[in-house]
């Protein structure tokens, strides 16, 4: 398997008033083409620091981000990435803003139509194609930020604690729904979260992560079968999978 | 999912437009209430004090010969050039220094300089300056605005939701794009809210823009009457200018809502 995001001894530092703060500390870190990696530990590890230097909204002090290869300068769309907030235009329906990205593409009317129509009836939101955000709820309202993500096709997908804010029932059905999709058109997905059972549940490969200063504490594959079911989350291979990654969160031994 | 299906949407959305009608009697019975006092005043004799019937019959006769009209439009003309001019140039240079430190560097020091005078402390200078004429009323009008509308408009270019400008750039837009299609759009309520203000603030400096040397308009009929002891005329002048100042609030705030219905209000 090609590699297709590859993070080479980044560091990053903040100037404080006495001395600089340390966000992450010399990562390292390849994940592979359409490979789905979930990244999870303390708050404060710097795993969405990292996650933004991928996207390009964020520059590392050192070190290099590399995504085919190519060290990363500044956000693009072949990199899709969808905030916590969700961040819809509130202003713009569903419909517009899924074809925004599209627009931007240059994107001719009929296509950009055919295209954003797709990847809103990809994450089941037809619907509500000219809903308005606010009359959305928390999910539906992430999920339309997925499809505006898919619809510029992009290779890399980065996931910013997509589910953090939604009550649990809704985030395994988007979970569900996430990996559906995935599997369907397959990326690479680097997927930010807190939630161990969601980290393990999604992914191939766990990133576990300390905190000050940030670093990569452990990977921990999940040697589980695609597509995951319900089946699959109440196993008990998945459960000692579970147990493996919470003990790596919670049990951290301080920094030497 | 927790989604309401649409017709329950629509019956919400109504429901919430209207508003209900205990609140709207309870105006009428302010309303009535209001006069009721008003005519108790009169006709115990506070000195000169004329009752509501006193002030209608004169409203008739006003409206009858045509003044009223006339000074209406002389005041209306100058408080929507003056707050037009104040607006048009308000937002722009808002936006300027909203989305640029450097023209927020230079031009703050004399927006919050002009903000702590009182419009209306220009006017011996304005007069001076400007004249007797049209240009110093509409200036002092086209200053209170344009200072209460720059204000918001660069709040709201300062307060627009860093995510949704990331949430562009990572789709792809450029700097021009994400200002016109994401912080033109996401300051616009502010603006809005900035322009009522704004019209308030012109409408409030109006009465007296007119004791500059005028020949017509609401304030300058109010001065008149005063040199006649015609409190029914005052009374008169001051109901035009609450009635007219209201009804153009209602028109911003209708095209406020129109405008920004997108946004999630609790």
């Amino acid at each position: 398997m090609t590699t297709k995001i590859s993070f080479r001894d980044v560091v990053k530092t903040y100037p404080m008033r006495e001395g600089t703060f340390t966000a992450l500390d010399h990562v390292s870190l390849d994940i592979a083409d359409q490979e789905f990696v979930t990244v999870v530990g303390p708050s404060g590890c710097g795993k969405s620091t990292l996650m933004s230097m991928a996207a390009g909204l964020v520059e590392p002090s050192s070190g290099e981000v590399l995504v085919d290869g190519d060290p990363v300068s500044g956000p693009g769309p072949d990199r899709g990435v969808i905030f916590q907030q969700y961040a819809l235009f509130p202003w713009l329906s569903v419909r517009k803003n899924v074809e925004f990205g599209l627009k931007l593409a240059d994107i001719p009317g009929a296509e950009r139509r055919r295209r954003a129509e797709r990847a809103i009836e990809l994450v089941g939101l037809s619907d509500f194609a000219d809903a308005l955000p606010k009359t959305l709820s928390g999910g539906m309202k992430q999920r339309c930020a997925i499809a505006r993500a898919y619809a510029v096709n992009p290779k890399v997908l980065l996931m910013d604690e997509p589910f953090g804010a939604l009550d649990a029932l809704t985030r395994v059905q988007l979970q569900d729904q996430l990996l559906h999709t995935w599997s369907q058109e397959q990326r690479t997905v680097m997927f930010i979260t807190h939630d161990v059972d969601e980290a393990v549940y999604l992914a191939r490969r766990v990133i576990v992560m300390a905190a000050r200063p940030g670093r990569v504490q452990q990977i921990i594959d999940v040697d589980l079968p695609y597509p995951r079911t319900e089946e699959i989350r109440l196993s008990p291979e998945f459960g000692r999978i579970r147990n493996e990654v919470w003990h790596s969160v919670y049990h951290q031994a301080p920094a030497a | 999912m927790t989604a309401i299906s649409a017709p329950q949407r629509k019956a919400a959305g109504r429901a919430e437009g209207r508003r209900p009608r205990r609140s709207i009697a309870l105006n009428l019975v302010a309303v009535v209430i209001g006069l009721a006092v008003w005519t108790l005043l009169a006709s115990v004799g506070v000195q000169g004090m004329p009752g509501p019937a006193e002030v209608a019959a004169r409203a008739g006769e006003l409206i009858a010969d045509g003044t009223l009209a006339l000074d209406a439009l002389a005041s209306l003309r100058r408080v929507l050039l003056g707050f037009l001019l104040g607006t048009l140039l308000a937002v722009p240079v808002g936006f300027l220094m909203g989305w640029y430190a450097t023209a927020r560097g230079l031009l703050e020091p004399y927006v919050q300089f002009f903000r702590t005078i009182p419009p209306l402390a220009i006017i011996p200078l304005a007069i001076v300056l400007m004249g007797i004429g049209e240009v110093p009323k509409v200036f002092v009008i086209f200053l209170a605005s344009f200072l209460s509308s720059v204000v918001a408009t660069f709040q709201g270019v300062v307060d627009v939701d860093k995510t949704l400008i990331n949430a562009a750039r990572v789709l792809g837009a450029s700097d021009r794009t994400i200002f016109l299609k994401v912080v033109v759009p996401a300051s616009t309520p502010f603006i809005l809210v900035g322009m009522r203000v704004g019209l308030g603030s012109a409408w409030g400096t109006l009465v007296a823009a007119e004791l500059i040397a005028a020949q017509e308009g609401l304030g300058f009929r109010m001065q008149q009457a005063q040199l006649y002891y015609d409190l029914s005329t005052i009374f008169v002048g001051l109901i035009a200018i609450g009635v007219l100042g209201l009804l153009m609030d209602r028109l911003l705030l209708l095209a406020e809502r129109r405008l920004t219905d997108w946004q999630e209000r609790r």
